[in-house]
C-alpha cells in the first residue's frame, strides 16, 4: 500500500526510487510480454496480436474467473497467509449452488422430492457464497484458534471441500440451470463482475479499517495485537471473504459452462496465487495489492492468450507459467534480501 | 513535581512461565508525576513486569493498583484505554504501514462507521499524527514513507511519539534506545525529557546508566525475578547500582537503600 503511494509521489530523492513499487515492475513486465507476443506476431503470424479487440477480450475473460479468486487470495497472502482450497471450494459451491438452480422440467440431481419448479435465481447464488463462506470461515477459525499454519489448515479444506464435491451428487455431473442463473456466466459478465470486485477491494484495503489491520497483521502480527487489533477475529473475516469470492466464481464458471463438476477448478489454487504473486504480492505477508494482483491476472491473460495465438502447444504454456511463478517468488525474495540490507 | 497521589502500585506481583520464575513478588509504587528507572541485568525480569501490569500478559498472582482502583487488565487495549501507554521492547510496529496508521493503529479514526470495514478519515489521522510529532519533538521527513524505509532511530521516535500522543496517565519505555547509535540515542533522550517536562509519569527499563541518572528520580533495581534495591538517584553513584545489579550487595542491602 505504501509502496503504491510511493510511486504515485514524485520524489526527486534517489534513495527513494530505489524502493521502486512491485506493481510497477509487474507493470513493466506486462508491457514487455505483450510487446514480444506483438512481434513475434508479426513475424509468425503476420499479423497484430495486440490490435485485435476479440482477442483482448477473450483473453481477459479467460483470466476473470480466478480473477476474482485471485482478489480474495490477495488478501489472505498480504495477512502472511495462503489459501490451497479456492479450486476444491470452487467446485464444491458450484456443485450445490447448481443443484438450486437447475430447471424445473428437468429431472434434479438432487432434492428430487422438492417437486419440479423454478427456483429463484436468488436462492442458489445464496446457497453457493454461503458454501464458499463457510469454507472460508473453517479455514479461518483453524488457522486463528489452532494456530496450525494456513498450508495445513487450507490443504485439509482443499481435500475435504473435493470429497464435498463428489459427494454431493455421487460423481453425477449437473447441469440445465434456469437462465437467470446463466447469465452471471453468460458473455463479459464474469469480466463486468471481476471489475467490480476488484474496485470493492482496492478500496477496502486502502480505505478501512479492514485493510489497515490487513496489512498490519502481515506485517507484524505481535503489533498488530499488541495494538489492540482482535487478530484472530480479523483472521477469520478475512479467509470468509476470499471463500465467499472463490463460491462466486464457482457459479459463474456452472454458469459459463451451464454444468457443474466436481472436477472443476482443479489447480486454479495455485494460478490466483501466482497471479498475486507475480502482480508483486509478497509471500511473506504486509506488501502487495490487488491493483498488483490485476497486473498479474492481465500477464495470465497475455500468456494464455499469445500461445494460443502463435498456435503453440498447451504444453509450453504450462512450462513456461511454471518458469514464471517461480521467477516472480525469486524476485520477491530478492526484493526482501535487498530492503533487509538496506535498513 | 512528584505529589502524593499514588499513580501505580504491585503488591506480590508474580509471574511463573512453567517452571522459570521470571518475576516474583514484586512490591511496587509510582507517585504522580514520578520518573522511574528499571535496571537489572538481562532475563531480571524488567520486561516481565511491564508485560504484567500492561495486561499483556496475566499474572501468576499478585495484586495491581491504578490511579486509585484495582486493576485487572485483560489485554494491551483495556490498560491503553485507562490511560497507560507503553513503547515494548521489541517495537510494537507495523513496517509495511505509514506512519499515520502506525500512530493511530488498534485506534483508527472513523469517517463512517461500518463494523470492521469502517471508512478511515485518512485526513484526520495525518494532521494529527503532524500535531503529535511536532508536541514531542519528532522529526520524520516523509510520513508517507513506509516504517520499513526508516532508520531504527526514526521508528523508536515514531514508537515513542505513538505513545506519547494519546498518553494520559502512565508512559512505560522497556529499553528505549537498547538498539540505537550515539546520535539517535541523545534524539530519543530529548524526546523523553520533553514527556517528563509535561508532568507525566513514567517508567523506563535501561540498561543505560548515564541515561538513567539523567532522566529519573528513583531507580528499581531488578535481580533474579526479584526487586532488589529502591535507590534515590540523587544519593547513589553508578558503581552502587552496578553492585545491586551483579548482586555484590543485595539481600541485606536491601533494607538499608529502601526508598527513603
Ligand atoms: N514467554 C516466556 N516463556 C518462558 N520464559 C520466559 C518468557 N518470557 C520471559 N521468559 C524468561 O523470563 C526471564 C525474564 O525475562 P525478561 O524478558 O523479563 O527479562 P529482561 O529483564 O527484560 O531482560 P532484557 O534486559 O534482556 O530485556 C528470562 O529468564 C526469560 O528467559
Ligand atoms: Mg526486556
Amino acid at each position: 500500500m505504501a509502496d503504491a503511494t510511493n510511486a504515485a509521489m514524485p520524489v526527486p530523492d534517489t534513495a527513494k526510487k530505489k524502493h521502486r513499487s512491485a506493481e510497477f515492475n509487474a507493470l513493466i513486465g506486462l508491457v514487455g510480454i505483450a510487446l514480444i507476443f506483438e512481434i513475434l506476431g508479426w513475424i509468425f503470424q503476420g499479423q497484430s496480436f495486440l490490435g485485435n479487440l476479440q482477442r483482448l477480450q477473450i483473453m481477459i475473460l479467460q483470466v476473470s474467473v480466478i480473477g476474482i479468486i485471485a482478489v480474495g487470495v490477495t488478501q489472505v497472502i498480504i495477512t502472511g497467509g495462503i489459501d490451497l482450497s479456492s479450486g476444491s471450494v470452487t467446485a464444491a459451491a458450484a456443485m450445490i449452488a447448481m443443484s438450486f438452480a437447475q430447471v424445473g422440467t428437468y429431472e434434479r440431481a438432487v432434492f428430487i422430492d422438492q417437486g419440479w419448479v423454478d427456483l429463484p435465481v436468488i436462492i442458489p447464488l445464496i446457497v453457493g457464497l454461503a458454501v464458499g463462506a463457510f469454507a472460508g470461515l473453517i479455514n479461518g477459525a483453524l488457522i486463528a484458534y489452532t494456530k496450525i499454519p494456513p498450508f495445513i489448515a487450507t490443504l485439509g479444506m482443499m481435500v475435504a471441500a473435493r470429497g464435498i464435491a463428489k459427494w454431493w451428487t455421487r460423481g453425477q455431473p449437473i447441469s440445465f440451470p434456469t437462465d437467470a442463473f446463466a447469465a452471471i456466466g453468460q458473455g463479459m459478465m464474469p469480466v463486468l463482475i471481476l471489475l467490480c470486485i476488484i474496485a470493492l477491494f482496492v478500496f477496502l484495503l486502502r480505505f478501512t479499517v479492514y485493510g489497515v489491520h490487513t496489512y498490519a497483521i502481515g506485517s507484524n502480527m505481535d503489533a498488530a495485537r499488541m495494538s489492540g487489533i482482535n487478530v484472530e477475529r480479523h483472521l477469520i473475516l478475512v479467509y470468509t471473504i476470499a471463500g465467499l469470492l472463490t463460491g462466486l466464481a464457482g457459479m459463474i464458471i456452472a454458469a459459463r459452462g451451464l454444468t457443474a463438476q466436481a472436477g472443476m477448478g482443479l489447480m486454479y489454487e495455485l494460478d490466483a496465487i501466482a497471479m498475486a504473486v507475480i502482480g508483486g504480492v509478497s509471500l511473506s505477508g504486509g506488501r502487495g495489492s490487488v491493483v498488483g494482483t490485476f497486473i498479474g491476472m492481465l500477464i495470465f491473460g497475455v500468456i494464455l492468450s499469445g500461445f494460443t495465438f502463435l498456435r503453440l502447444d498447451a504444453y509450453y504454456q504450462e512450462m513456461i507459467k511454471g518458469v514464471i511463478i517461480v521467477a516472480a517468488v525469486v524476485a520477491d525474495v530478492w526484493r526482501q534480501k535487498r530492503r533487509a540490507l538496506a535498513a | 513535581m512528584a505529589s502524593d497521589k499514588i499513580i501505580l502500585k504491585t503488591e506480590g506481583l508474580t509471574k511463573h512461565y512453567g517452571g522459570v520464575h521470571a518475576l516474583e513478588d514484586a512490591n511496587f509504587e509510582l507517585k504522580d508525576g514520578e520518573h522511574v528507572a528499571v535496571v537489572g541485568d538481562n532475563g531480571a525480569g524488567k520486561s516481565t513486569f511491564v508485560r504484567q501490569i500492561t495486561g499483556v500478559e496475566q499474572r501468576t498472582r499478585g495484586k495491581i493498583w491504578f490511579d486509585g482502583q484495582e486493576v485487572q487488565f485483560d489485554g494491551p487495549l483495556e490498560a491503553r484505554e485507562a490511560g497507560i501507554e507503553t513503547v515494548f521492547q521489541n517495537l510494537a510496529l507495523a513496517d509495511d504501514l505509514d506512519v499515520p496508521s502506525n500512530l493511530f493503529l488498534g485506534r483508527e479514526k472513523i469517517r463512517f462507521n461500518l463494523g470492521p470495514f469502517s471508512i478511515l478519515d485518512k485526513r484526520a489521522m495525518r494532521e494529527e499524527t503532524e500535531a503529535g510529532l511536532k508536541r514531542t519533538g519528532v522529526k520524520i521527513p516523509d510520513l508517507d514513507n513506509s516504517i520499513r524505509h526508516m532508520s531504527g532511530g526514526q521508528r523508536q521516535c515514531v514508537a515513542i511519539a505513538r505513545s506519547a500522543t494519546f498518553v494520559s496517565k502512565l508512559i512505560i519505555l522497556d529499553e528505549p534506545t537498547a538498539a540505537l547509535g550515539v546520535q539517535e540515542t541523545a534524539q530519543v533522550e530529548e524526546i523523553i525529557k520533553g514527556l517528563k517536562a509535561r508532568g507525566v509519569p513514567m517508567i523506563i527499563v535501561s540498561h543505560n546508566l548515564r541515561q538513567v541518572f539523567d532522566l529519573v528520580d528513583r531507580i528499581i533495581v531488578f535481580r533474579r525475578g526479584r526487586i532488589a534495591a529502591t535507590l534515590n538517584a540523587k544519593e547513589v553513584d553508578g558503581n552502587e547500582v552496578v553492585a545491586y545489579i551483579t548482586g555484590v550487595k543485595g539481600a541485606e542491602g536491601e533494607k538499608r537503600a529502601a526508598y527513603a
